[in-house]
């Protein structure tokens, strides 16, 4: 079932729920997993968050569980950073810093959007948001400025993930309408501040900052990594093995 | 892991005005994380406006052994409590 996006805000609304759902689902891989009680309650208490996040932002675009459980990967329109896989807890953080430091600057400009429904969904969501942020930054500075083995992990967790960061500042025509139509703030806008507060984290946490890799982009056209229809399948599966079911 | 990490009282204040109340603790390497797992594992479904962590180790406790000398006097010393005044019908509240 192809979902073509009919207008710029649809789609805006499809890339952030996708976002949202996807991390959301990557993270509960770790529940019942943390690597100690207390961690693994934080790590569910995200996931949650970001599901329901989704399913505020997927609901407003169309018909929310449909579009979680019965779209197919290519109709996916999820940045690559997000359905990256967990790695160890140390990648899991270096993934969740990256994401949520851009997600909590957009969410701050998307409370000015002229669009009603997502002016007050980012009213909502920047809160929580800003807690994930803190977490992650908190773990970072603890793991990188931590043991040599924490240090390598961090630094190892940045690396993986660096490369799907331009992604998230890039603007395709879609996106450029939706900028000129006062629906979502341009990224690029906040491109420099995005780089000096990690750069800040990572000074705190006595971490170099990754080399620049090769970008790779693609996720919002549906052009996924192969992880992501590993994690659709897990996902995807009750519901499309049973179409019945309630629960 | 876990055991390394040090022990944290979670103390939860459910509303202004009340006072805080033990609830549990947390494991945590350090006094923010602490507050971090409180706050995740205690107060997930709004129990709380405001959250205290206090090394568990920085607590002092009573001796259960002394129990006796320490309460068992005030058993006896009834008049310590305010029941031998009457109470006017007209004061509620009390």
């Amino acid at each position: 079932m192809a979902t073509v996006a009919v207008d710029p805000r649809t789609e805006v609304l499809l890339r952030l729920g996708d976002d949202a759902l996807v991390l959301g689902q990557r993270v509960s891989e770790w529940c019942g997993h943390g690597p100690v009680l207390e961690v693994d309650i934080s790590l569910a208490n995200l996931s949650l968050d970001l599901i329901g996040q989704a399913t505020l932002l997927l609901g407003e675009a169309g018909d929310g569980d449909k579009l979680a459980f019965h779209r197919d990967v290519l109709d996916f329109r999820n940045c690559l950073l997000v359905e990256q896989p967990n790695g160890d807890f140390a990648q899991t953080i270096a993934r969740h810093l990256l994401y949520t430091t851009w997600q909590h600057m957009l969410l701050q400009r998307l409370q000015q959007s002229i669009d009603k429904f997502l002016s007050e969904f980012a009213h909502k969501a920047v809160k929580e948001v800003a807690y994930h942020r803190e977490l992650a930054v908190d773990w970072t500075i603890r793991l990188g400025d931590g043991t040599d083995e924490s240090t390598r992990r961090m630094a190892e967790g940045l690396d993986w993930n660096w490369r799907f960061v331009p992604e998230l500042f890039a603007v395709d025509d879609t996106l450029q309408a939706a900028i000129d139509g006062g629906i979502v703030p341009d990224p690029r806008s906040f491109e420099e501040e995005y780089r000096s507060a990690i750069g800040a984290v990572l000074a705190e946490a006595k971490l170099a900052a990754p080399a620049d890799q090769r970008p790779i982009l693609g996720g919002r056209r549906g052009h996924h990594s192969e992880h992501l229809g590993h994690l659709l399948a897990v996902m995807q599966f009750l519901p499309r093995t049973y179409p019945d079911a309630t629960w | 892991m876990s055991s390394d990490w040090p022990l944290w009282e979670v103390f939860v204040r459910s509303k202004g005005g009340l006072a805080h109340r033990h609830v549990g603790s947390v494991h945590a390497p350090d006094a923010e994380l602490a507050l971090a797992h409180a706050r995740d594992t205690y107060t997930r479904r709004m129990e709380g406006v405001s959250l205290w962590v206090v090394p568990s180790a920085e607590i002092v406790a009573s001796d259960p052994d002394q129990a006796g000398e320490l309460f068992e006097p005030a058993e006896s010393k009834i008049y310590r409590h305010p029941t031998f005044y009457d109470i006017p019908d007209e004061v509620k509240h009390i």
